[in-house]
C-alpha cells in the first residue's frame, strides 16, 4: 500500500441544483452557494477553513481568467490561502486531490475545495473549435475530437451498435433519482435515445452531455475533524493523478497508459486487488455515453473489450447491477465543466456517508471518484471509504 | 533532407483574433449597481457595521457574510489618487486625455475607479472634487457614466464613437439589470515555430515534410522541432508522401464556428501519411461518406498550382485511392505499436 499521509475525512458536500441558466446569481453568488452548504453539511463556518482550492473551466470557456482573485471574498477566504487548480476537464476532480494533499501533507486541518462554471454565459464548442493560421480549420469541438476514439473502440471490441445508447438511458434514469441533476426527462424513452439525430457520428445528441451552470464543493478534514464529526464522513482511501501528450507514436487513445498507470496507483494506495468485487460504486467521468465501457476497461472493472458486456446485462444499474455507474446521472445529466470532476468525487463520498438519498446504493462501503480531461490526457482518482484506512 | 534553422529571415506571421461576446450574470447586488447606473444613480452596499461599498461588494470580506443592504450615495465625490493617461489604448472608453482617478462618492466608503474628464494633467490634483456626467441613453452598464467633472464645471463632453451601448446591454426595457456583455478580444501577432516555418513553406511546393526522432526513428508530422516524448530537439526533416490511410475520423453534423463555407455532414479524418508515425487532422471527400473506413487509403487533392501559399491549406481535401485497405488492426497509431519501439 502505497503511502496516504495523514488521514483525510471529507466531511462535507455542497451541490447546486444543475441547470441551464442560473440567472439569478453571480459567479460569486454561485460558488458561495455551494460553499455555503459544504459548510453546513460539515457543521463549521467560514472561521473553520484554513484555505481554499478552487478550480474551473479552462479560460476561454466563459471567459474568465482568476477565479482565484475575485472569488477570495465570496468564499471567506481573505487573509487565507487560496489556489486555483487548471487541468482541462479534470480540473474538479484534480482540484479536491490538491485540496487532499494539503490535509495528507498535514499544511492544514480543514480545506474548503470547488469547483464551479456557467456554460449559459459562454461557448464551450467554440472555444474548443479556436482557428489556428495557416491550418485547416476543421476542429469540431470535444464531440469531434472523441468520436473517432469512440469509433476505434467499437471497431476493436465489436460492440453492438446501441451500447452508448443504452448507457445514455440509464444515466437520465437514475438523474431522476437525484434532485442536483440537470436534466429530469421522465418520459425519455430507448426508443427516443437511439433516434436521436447524430452529431459526430457514432456520437448521437441523446449520447452527449448537457451545457450546465452549477458549482460543487467539499470540506475536507483531517482525522482529528473526521474523528469530531458527529454525522457520517467518508475516509479517503486512495488518490492518484496522471498525464500524457494527446497524439504520439503508439498512443492507445481509447486507453491511455496514464488512466491504467492511475488507476494501478490508486488501487495500490486503496489496497484494492479486485476493483471489480471490492468497489461498491462508481462515479465516473462519462461525457459521451461510450466512455462507460471504455473507462470500464482502462480502470481494471472489465477485461480489454469486454466493458460493454457489462452494460448490456445490467451491472453498471442503480437498480440490481452488482457495480453501479454514475447514480446521480452522471456527466451525461449534468455538465458544468469545471464542476463536473468534483461532483464525481463528492457523488463517491454521499454513497459512502449513506447520504446519496433516492440514489444511494445500499450498503455502500468503499466509492471510485474518477475525472478525466483534455484529448484523454488528465486522469485525477479517488477511493473513499466509510471506515477509516 | 532539410535542416531546421535554414529559416526565411522574414519569419511567417499572421493575425490571430480572438473575440467572443461572453455574458455575465450580474446577481441581486452587482445588478442593483447597473440598475442605478441606468437610471442615473449611484448605488452602494452597506455592511452591517454601516460602511459603504461602493461599487457594491457582494460579500464582506472581513467576516464572510452576504451584504445585502443596497443604499444610494451621492453622484459628487473626492479624488483620492490618480493617474494621467495619454494617449487612451485602443478600445478605450476615452478618446482624448484624461485622468483616470479613485474617486470616493459622498456617502461611501471606498474609492471607485473612473475617468476624470479634464483638458490637461495640471487640472488634476488629489482631492479635487468632481461630479458624475451621465449619458444621456444609459443602458444599465458602467459606460452610462461618460466619466467625472471638476464639480460646477458644467462639462461638455465629446464622447468617444467606440462600441455602441447595445453591444453591452442585454437589457429589457423597465426591468432590472441581471446581465450583461463583457465582449473580449485577444488579438494576436502570431509566428510560426521555426520547424513550422520550414513546415509551411514546403506546402508551397506541394511536399510535406516530416520530423525524424534522434532517439527511434519516428517521424512527428507536422514537425514539432523536438521529440516531445523524450525532449530532445529533432532536427532532421523528411520528405513524406502525399499519400497515406485513414487512421480514425468523425462524420460530423454541425457546422463548425467560423466555417460556415464548410458544408455538412463532412468527415474529419486522422490521415496517416506513408512514412509517418502520428496522424493529423484532414477534410475527406471525393467519395460517398458511407464509404469511409479506418484504414482507407487516400491520397491529397492539391489546390491549382496559382493558389498555392505557405499553408496547410494548400491541400484541399484527401480522396481515395482506390488501393487495398490497411487492415484496421494496424491502422493510425497501432501503425507505430506494430513497429515495438526499441526503448518501449
Amino acid at each position: 500500500m502505497g503511502t496516504l499521509g495523514e488521514r483525510t475525512a471529507v466531511l462535507g458536500v455542497g451541490q447546486t441544483k444543475y441547470q441551464s441558466t442560473r440567472g439569478d446569481v453571480s459567479i460569486a453568488g454561485l460558488v458561495r452557494e455551494a460553499g455555503l452548504r459544504a459548510l453546513e453539511d460539515a457543521a463549521c463556518t467560514w472561521a473553520d477553513i484554513d484555505a481554499v482550492v478552487i478550480g474551473k473551466a479552462p479560460d476561454f470557456f466563459e471567459g474568465l481568467m482568476m477565479p482565484e482573485l475575485f472569488l477570495a471574498d465570496a468564499l471567506g477566504c481573505v487573509g487565507k490561502p487560496i489556489l486555483r487548480v487548471h487541468t482541462a476537464g479534470s480540473v474538479g476532480g484534480s482540484t479536491a486531490l490538491v485540496a487532499a494533499s494539503l490535509i495528507q501533507g498535514r499544511i492544514h486541518r480543514r480545506v474548503l475545495t470547488i469547483g464551479f462554471e456557467k456554460q449559459s454565459e459562454s461557448n464551450a464548442t467554440w472555444a474548443l473549435s479556436l482557428p489556428q493560421p495557416f491550418s485547416v480549420s476543421i476542429n469540431a469541438g470535444a464531440g469531434g475530437y472523441f468520436s473517432p476514439i469512440i469509433r476505434r473502440y467499437m471497431a476493436r471490441s465489436g460492440a453492438p451498435e446501441l451500447i452508448g445508447c443504452m448507457v445514455a438511458f440509464k444515466d437520465r434514469q437514475q438523474a431522476l433519482r437525484n434532485p442536483y441533476a440537470h436534466l429530469h426527462q421522465a418520459d425519455l424513452t430507448f426508443d427516443q435515445v437511439v433516434e436521436a439525430p447524430m452529431l459526430w457520428d457514432p456520437i448521437r445528441f441523446s449520447e452527449t452531455c448537457p451545457s450546465s451552470d452549477g458549482a460543487c464543493a467539499m470540506v475536507l478534514g483531517d482525522e482529528a475533524a473526521g474523528d469530531a464529526a458527529e454525522g457520517p464522513v467518508a475516509w479517503v482511501h486512495g488518490t492518484a493523478m496522471r498525464s500524457e501528450a494527446n497524439n504520439f507514436p503508439g498512443r492507445d487513445e481509447v486507453s491511455p497508459q496514464a488512466s491504467r498507470d492511475c488507476a494501478a496507483e490508486v488501487f495500490d494506495k486503496a489496497g484494492i486487488t479486485d476493483p471489480r468485487s471490492e468497489i461498491d460504486v462508481v462515479e465516473m467521468y462519462v461525457p459521451f455515453s461510450w466512455y462507460e465501457p471504455m473507462w470500464l476497461e482502462s480502470l481494471g472493472f472489465a477485461e480489454r473489450d469486454h466493458g460493454w458486456r457489462m452494460v448490456e446485462d445490467g451491472s453498471t444499474n442503480l437498480d440490481g447491477g452488482d457495480l453501479p455507474v454514475n447514480c446521480s446521472g452522471g456527466v451525461l445529466s449534468s455538465n458544468p465543466i469545471g464542476a463536473s470532476g468534483m461532483i464525481r468525487f463528492a457523488e463517491a463520498a454521499l454513497q459512502v456517508r449513506g447520504m446519496a438519498g433516492n440514489h444511494q446504493v445500499e450498503g455502500a462501503r468503499r466509492a471510485f471518484g474518477h475525472a478525466y480531461g483534455g484529448g484523454a490526457q488528465y486522469f485525477a482518482m479517488w477511493v473513499v471509504g466509510a471506515d477509516k484506512p | 533532407m532539410v535542416k531546421v534553422g535554414s529559416v526565411d529571415p522574414t519569419p511567417l506571421r499572421a493575425d490571430l483574433v480572438i473575440e467572443y461576446p461572453f455574458t455575465r450574470t450580474t446577481g441581486p447586488v452587482v445588478g442593483a449597481f447597473m440598475t442605478g447606473l441606468r437610471d442615473g444613480r449611484i448605488v452602494g452596499s452597506r455592511r452591517a457595521d454601516g460602511r459603504v461599498f461602493v461599487p457594491p461588494a457582494e460579500v464582506d470580506p472581513e467576516t464572510g457574510d452576504a451584504i445585502v443592504d443596497m443604499v444610494e450615495v451621492s453622484s459628487a465625490g473626492v479624488v483620492e489618487t490618480w493617474t494621467w493617461v495619454d494617449p487612451p489604448r485602443p478600445g478605450s472608453p476615452w478618446e482624448a486625455p484624461h485622468g483616470l482617478a479613485l474617486i470616493r462618492m459622498d456617502g461611501a466608503d471606498t474609492p471607485m475607479l473612473h475617468g476624470v474628464l479634464v483638458d490637461s494633467v495640471a487640472d488634476m490634483a488629489t482631492g479635487m472634487r468632481v461630479e458624475a456626467v451621465w449619458r444621456d441613453e444609459r443602458v444599465g452598464h458602467i459606460t452610462d457614466l461618460v466619466g467625472f467633472a471638476p464639480e460646477g464645471t458644467d462639462a461638455i463632453v465629446e464622447l468617444a464613437a467606440g462600441e455602441a451601448a447595445s453591444a453591452v446591454s442585454t437589457e429589457v426595457a423597465g426591468e432590472p439589470v441581471r446581465s450583461i456583455r463583457t465582449p473580449i478580444r485577444l488579438e494576436y501577432d502570431f509566428i510560426p515555430s521555426a520547424a513550422a516555418q520550414e513546415y509551411l513553406r514546403a506546402y508551397a511546393d506541394k511536399r510535406i515534410l516530416g520530423n525524424r526522432s534522434p532517439v527511434d526513428g519516428a517521424v512527428f508530422v507536422p514537425p514539432r522541432g523536438v521529440d516531445p516524448r523524450h525532449g530532445v530537439e529533432a532536427t532532421e526533416m523528411v520528405d513524406l508522401a502525399d499519400t497515406g490511410h485513414v487512421g480514425n475520423f468523425c462524420v460530423t453534423h454541425l457546422p463548425i464556428p467560423g466555417r460556415s463555407d464548410l458544408p455538412t455532414p463532412y468527415v474529419s479524418a486522422w490521415i496517416h501519411l506513408d512514412g509517418a508515425d502520428i496522424g493529423f487532422l484532414g477534410l475527406v471527400s471525393g467519395c460517398d461518406l458511407d464509404d469511409v473506413r479506418i484504414g482507407m487509403r487516400v491520397r491529397a487533392v492539391w489546390k491549382p498550382d496559382d493558389e498555392l501559399g505557405a499553408t496547410a491549406e494548400n491541400v484541399r481535401y484527401w480522396e481515395p485511392t482506390g488501393e487495398p485497405d490497411v487492415p484496421v488492426e494496424q491502422a493510425g497509431n497501432q501503425a507505430w505499436s506494430a513497429k515495438e519501439s526499441p526503448d518501449a
